[in-house]
């Protein structure tokens, strides 16, 4: 690539000329560099952007043409992979379903979008975070098929009534909007946070699984399913519409009662 | 074949499940006990303040006459202990919640557990051994 460092410590060099209809709004970026930073700090950033470009389009914006040391994670770029979920504006969303139109400031006012990485994880860099403790809880509640006995010779049949039963927590993408929009799971890192609940919830009333016993008693633990609060956030944050509060509340009733 | 080593590798396992439905018992206390609090703490505040001239009535012989009663006896009692469980194990909740140190954590419950037992404690013995004659 052709050194265009004068005018850009952008990736891919010059900025591209600016489409007509875009208006210019604010980026505030919460950043961190543990080689650089003691604390973290905001970056602000004026970028020329469509109504129908993505909050994703303004990272890839800045990382491309404005400053190429912006750390994000990525993938498919669109809302299936899980990879860039973020605080938006004080909310939990995957920044590629983030429409630009739908955070414009009213009245003709300049508008200023924030973005942090998600809270209760550690940050490695800018908005990269360790996922880790957040996986360690998902593998703990054993999100996998669970049998005993011998195996069929035929596949394990399951009527549309007993597949609907957890048809909505299968749609988890594992993006940690949810675990991170939690705040008992701000301040207690060992609950298992409502994805990994939302993971055990699809196995536990799938009629094909043995394990639910297991993950009952796994749940039913000081880090487990009672120290949720219904605060709704793990709801409103889940860009996969997964009914998450609701799926915990199930769990629950499912242990008060000893009936799956 | 040379095993693999990680980097970084998996983060410690979590401690066996314990097996045990304490937290169940405590987050179903938690709701039957609002429920009957409800009950008894405001059947309190009406009778204490709104019914018969309220709170001006209130003195050593109102409340002797109805600690005479084994009924309002049992109401007290039954308020005072579900008030300070319910109270208790809710703040056992925000406690392990918000500590960030395990022995913050510790005596911070300490000091709820004691202040929870004297609270009790005392208040059944004056309900259970209150002397109406105490002036002779």
């Amino acid at each position: 690539m052709t050194a265009t460092a004068e005018v850009s410590t952008g990736s891919r060099g010059a900025q591209p000329p600016v489409p007509d209809g875009a208006i210019t709004l604010t980026l505030k970026v919460r950043r961190f560099n543990p080689e650089v930073d003691d604390e973290p700090r905001w970056d602000s950033f004026e970028i020329p952007a469509l109504p129908t470009d993505r909050v994703l389009n303004l990272l890839h914006y800045v990382k491309w043409y404005l400053d190429g040391t912006l750390t994000f994670r990525r993938s498919c770029a669109h809302g299936i992979c899980g990879s860039d979920a973020m605080r938006i504006n004080g909310v939990n969303r995957l920044a590629c379903k983030v429409l630009v139109k739908d955070l414009l400031a009213g009245g003709g006012k300049q508008t200023t979008i924030t973005i942090e990485p998600i809270k209760g994880l550690p940050v490695h860099k800018d908005l990269l975070v360790d996922m880790e403790p957040f996986f360690e809880a998902f593998r703990a509640v054993k999100p996998y098929l669970i049998t005993y006995g011998n195996e069929p010779t035929r596949e394990r049949v399951q009527s549309v009534a007993d597949r609907e039963r957890f048809d909505d927590t299968t749609k988890c993408i594992l993006c940690a909007c949810c675990t991170t929009s939690c705040p008992v799971y701000w301040t207690e890192g060992s609950y298992f946070g409502p994805a990994a609940i939302v993971n055990a919830h699809r196995f536990i009333f799938d009629s094909r699984d043995e394990g639910a016993e297991e993950r009952l008693d796994i749940l039913n633990d000081i880090d487990g399913v009672w120290r949720c609060r219904t605060t709704f956030n793990c709801t409103d944050a889940c860009p996969r519409g997964i009914q998450v509060t609701k799926a915990i509340q199930e769990v629950k009733r499912a242990l008060l009662f000893k009936r799956v | 074949m040379s095993e693999l080593t990680l980097d970084k590798p998996r983060s410690p396992r979590r401690p066996a499940a314990r097996r045990s439905n304490g937290e169940l018992y405590s987050w179903l206390f938690m709701r039957i006990s609002g429920v009957a609090l409800l009950v008894l703490v405001l059947g309190h505040l009406f009778i204490m303040n709104i019914l018969d001239g309220g709170v001006h009535r209130i003195n050593f012989g109102f409340v002797a006459g109805r600690w005479a009663s084994p009924f309002w006896q049992f109401w007290d009692l039954a308020m005072l202990w579900l008030a300070q469980i319910h109270g208790g194990n809710g703040l056992r909740t925000v406690i392990n919640d918000y500590a960030r140190k395990d022995a913050t954590r510790f005596w911070l419950k300490v000091l709820l557990y004691v202040s929870m037992v004297l609270i009790i404690a005392l208040g059944t013995y004056v309900i259970f051994t209150f002397d109406p004659n105490i002036t002779d």
